[in-house]
């Protein structure tokens, strides 16, 4: 009763949580505290196999499912509310008050008395009275759900499927079209250049510097130029121009060498910048 | 009959639960100072046996052996500058690395280190296991999955590409070989009769289920190396393409956390396997002649010893494969390591159910699969032959010197043209680097 009373706060607060926050991972994070407080209640309620499939199938695999698709389809990605499949909300508003009906009249069996309690199913051990009972009395049923979730995978697969049309290009293939693109369209056939060769930084969203001064678009990732946050060479310059401006107001006169040292190394974006 | 009552009886776990207090707070004590150690340890010993297969010496300064070099590393590494990324998410950032950390101490509870001993200097008999429960292989799992939630949400709020990228492999990863590794856990169940890893233990009295099960132990092994991030599977922290994957952005106490729950969890797959696969704290066999082998506190040495050759396994694999391509190593898992248990489970439960209830000898089955096997790879062999006559038909191309455009040699076998074919006044290369300019 003590495990109850901890965690049914926890818990309620968790799923209340998922409702109010705004980020989908933060949602998955709070529904894992619910889904592991109820394995734990599982547990203490003498049902330890129930405990370990919860939190294996449920925590461990469903959510962790959920998560990687949110982290794949964008973190701040929001949900279209338009409604894709006709009478979707009233089916799923039918089915869910059937659902709770179905539950209450469950729950209600405890005072009829059909019920026999976790003693008498456990008598032969859990794991093993559960496991006479599916393969048993439930075995249709079993048999059933296990078809109809095969059914759901093999599904899936089939709409993702693609068939290809044509042939996988072999690595000879490609060379011969990057040869065959440098003929027709000028493209440069070798590997694309490196980010910052030639500039002050050489982190990835610096372009690198061609041999007359202009950044050279391609050596920069697409999706950093889409985003717009390429830096430009005079941009990451600008603490050169504070070092040459303080150490020529400090050493007035003598030009220090340390004050040629960085703008030299990095000659023609030192020209840009002054 | 005797047979099916005893699969279907419960499960024997009287010795557990009636410790108290005191008992049970000192045995939780000792497998978290015990754990910690054996990091500290695993840490060094990994640093020498790298060091010793790079013909290097390795760390060797520092207390005996060079034994306290991950002490002093560990306090240096815990006295860092911690440092928060603007564009993380504070609350999860900082909560990933105890996700991580807290499950793989909690997986020991359930390993069995030793049969029951008596507490020095009381009358208190108790078992060296914390605690035992119907399910606990299944809680192992369990709190493993738990645990890989610190990576996946390490590697999600550090607000970096990379650490995202590796956040995502690991949770791939971990959905893929958590399957491969339950399926070879399955066979086990049905030799043993129980999920509890006491009684898998004591089922292994007289033979090691590696012995008998080896394909499941194969399977196990190599999904148990995936699934704790170690070489040649270390996808998630690939330093080569990901810098340190989901453990980027992370420095100081935080990234230690990290470190120690990737040792715990090497410690903790590794004991599952001793537990499941090499008879636990039974003694190895020259030993278990000796009657005392298996009683008092000698079998927690045989325990540590099969668990510290499973970590020289990892080290040694650490120190001699190279990492898998992404997409093989997804392909490995899916289309070979799981497809293989299946079949093995179902080899494994029709040779059970067979035997069982008096059915058919066991040995006359083992010949009739024998046979089997001889019948197949007879057709495999004598079908194989018809294959490799086909490639070796294809012509070979007439040789283009200026096959798309651009003065190339021949191939091997092919003859040099007398006359450069018409591609070179269609497409003329000299005019190519002036266009390159233009793009």
């Amino acid at each position: 009763m003590t495990a109850f009373w901890i965690l049914a706060p926890i818990m309620v607060l968790a799923a209340l949580g998922i409702l109010v926050v705004r980020k989908a991972v933060h949602a998955a994070l709070l529904l894992a505290v619910v889904m592991v407080s109820l394995a734990i209640l599982y547990l203490v309620q003498d049902a330890p196999f129930l405990f370990a499939v919860q939190i294996i199938v449920y925590t461990g695999a469903i959510l962790m499912l959920f998560l990687f698709v949110v982290m794949l389809v964008g973190v701040d990605a929001s949900d279209s509310l338009v409604e894709t499949i006709r009478g979707q909300r009233a089916l799923a508003l039918v089915i869910g008050l059937l659902f709770g009906v179905t539950v209450v009249i469950g729950i209600a069996q405890v005072s009829v008395g059909a019920i026999a309690g976790m003693d008498t199913a456990n008598a032969d051990g859990n794991v093993q009275g559960l496991a006479e009972l599916l393969f048993t009395s439930y075995v249709f049923a079993f048999e059933a759900t296990s078809a109809l979730l095969i059914t759901a995978a093999v599904g899936a697969m089939v709409l993702a499927h693609r068939e290809r049309l044509v042939p996988k290009p072999s690595q000879t293939d490609l060379a011969k079209k990057r040869m065959r693109d440098y003929a027709e369209h000028g493209r440069h056939p070798g590997p694309l250049p490196n980010p910052g060769v030639y500039a002050r930084h050489n982190a990835v969203d610096t372009p690198a510097l061609l041999p007359d001064g202009t950044p050279a678009e391609s050596s920069v990732s697409r999706v950093l130029s889409a985003r717009g946050t390429v830096k430009t060479a005079p941009e990451v310059a600008d603490d050169v121009v504070a070092l040459v401006e303080r150490d020529n107001h400090s050493t007035a006169g003598a030009r220090p060498t340390r004050a040629a040292s960085p703008a030299s190394s990095d000659d023609t974006d030192g020209e840009e910048v002054r | 009959m005797s047979a099916t009552t005893m699969v279907r009886a419960a499960d024997d776990l009287s010795a557990f639960g009636g410790d108290s207090v005191w008992v049970v707070l000192l045995k939780a004590l000792l497998i978290f100072v015990v754990l910690v150690l054996l990091t500290l340890f695993n840490i060094w010993w990994e640093r020498r046996v790298v060091a010793r297969m790079q013909h290097r010496i390795g760390p060797n300064m520092h207390g005996p052996f060079g034994l306290l070099q991950s002490l002093a590393d560990g306090v240096k590494l815990a006295l860092k500058e911690d440092i928060t990324p603007k564009a993380a998410d504070k609350v999860v950032f900082v909560l990933a690395p105890v996700i991580a950390v807290i499950p793989a101490f909690v997986a020991w509870a359930v390993i069995p280190l030793g049969p029951e001993v008596r507490i020095p200097f009381t009358d208190t008999v108790t078992p060296l296991q914390l605690t035992d429960m119907p399910v606990a292989v299944l809680f192992v799992l369990a709190v493993a999955s738990v645990g890989i939630y610190g990576i996946v949400l390490g590697g999600w709020s550090s607000g970096s590409t990379y650490s995202l990228l590796g956040g995502l492999r690991s949770s791939a990863q971990m959905i893929s070989y958590e399957v491969a590794m339950g399926l070879a856990l399955v066979a086990v169940f049905l030799y043993a009769g129980s999920m509890s890893t006491s009684e898998i233990v004591e089922a292994q009295k007289d033979v090691w289920y590696g012995f008998i099960l080896v394909p499941s132990f194969v399977i196990y092994v190599i999904a148990m190396v995936g699934e704790t991030n170690r070489a040649p599977f270390d996808l998630p922290e690939a330093e080569g393409e990901l810098v340190g994957g989901f453990h980027t952005e992370y420095s100081s106490l935080k990234f230690a956390l990290f470190f120690l729950a990737e040792y715990v969890n090497m410690g903790t797959v590794a004991a599952l396997a001793t537990t499941l696969f090499l008879g636990g704290w039974h003694a190895p066999w020259p030993i278990s002649i000796w009657d005392g082998a298996n009683e008092g506190y000698w079998p927690v040495l045989w325990f540590f010893g099969k668990v510290l050759c499973f970590i020289f396994f990892f080290i040694w694999l650490r120190g001699t494969l190279p990492r898998l391509r992404y997409d093989q190593f997804m392909a490995f898992g899916w289309k070979v390591l799981i497809p293989s248990s299946l079949a093995w489970i179902v080899a494994v439960a029709t040779v059970r159910a067979a035997t069982l209830d008096g059915g058919i000898d066991r040995r006359y089955m083992l010949y009739a699969i024998a046979a089997v096997a001889v019948l197949m790879i007879g057709l495999f062999l004598i079908g194989g032959g018809e294959k490799e006559e086909e490639p070796a038909e294809a012509e070979p191309e007439p040789f283009d010197a200026f096959a798309g455009g651009y003065p190339v040699p021949p191939m091997p076998g092919q003859a040099p043209a007398s006359h450069p074919t018409s591609t070179m006044s269609t497409t003329s290369p000299g005019s190519s680097p002036e266009s390159r300019q233009e793009s």
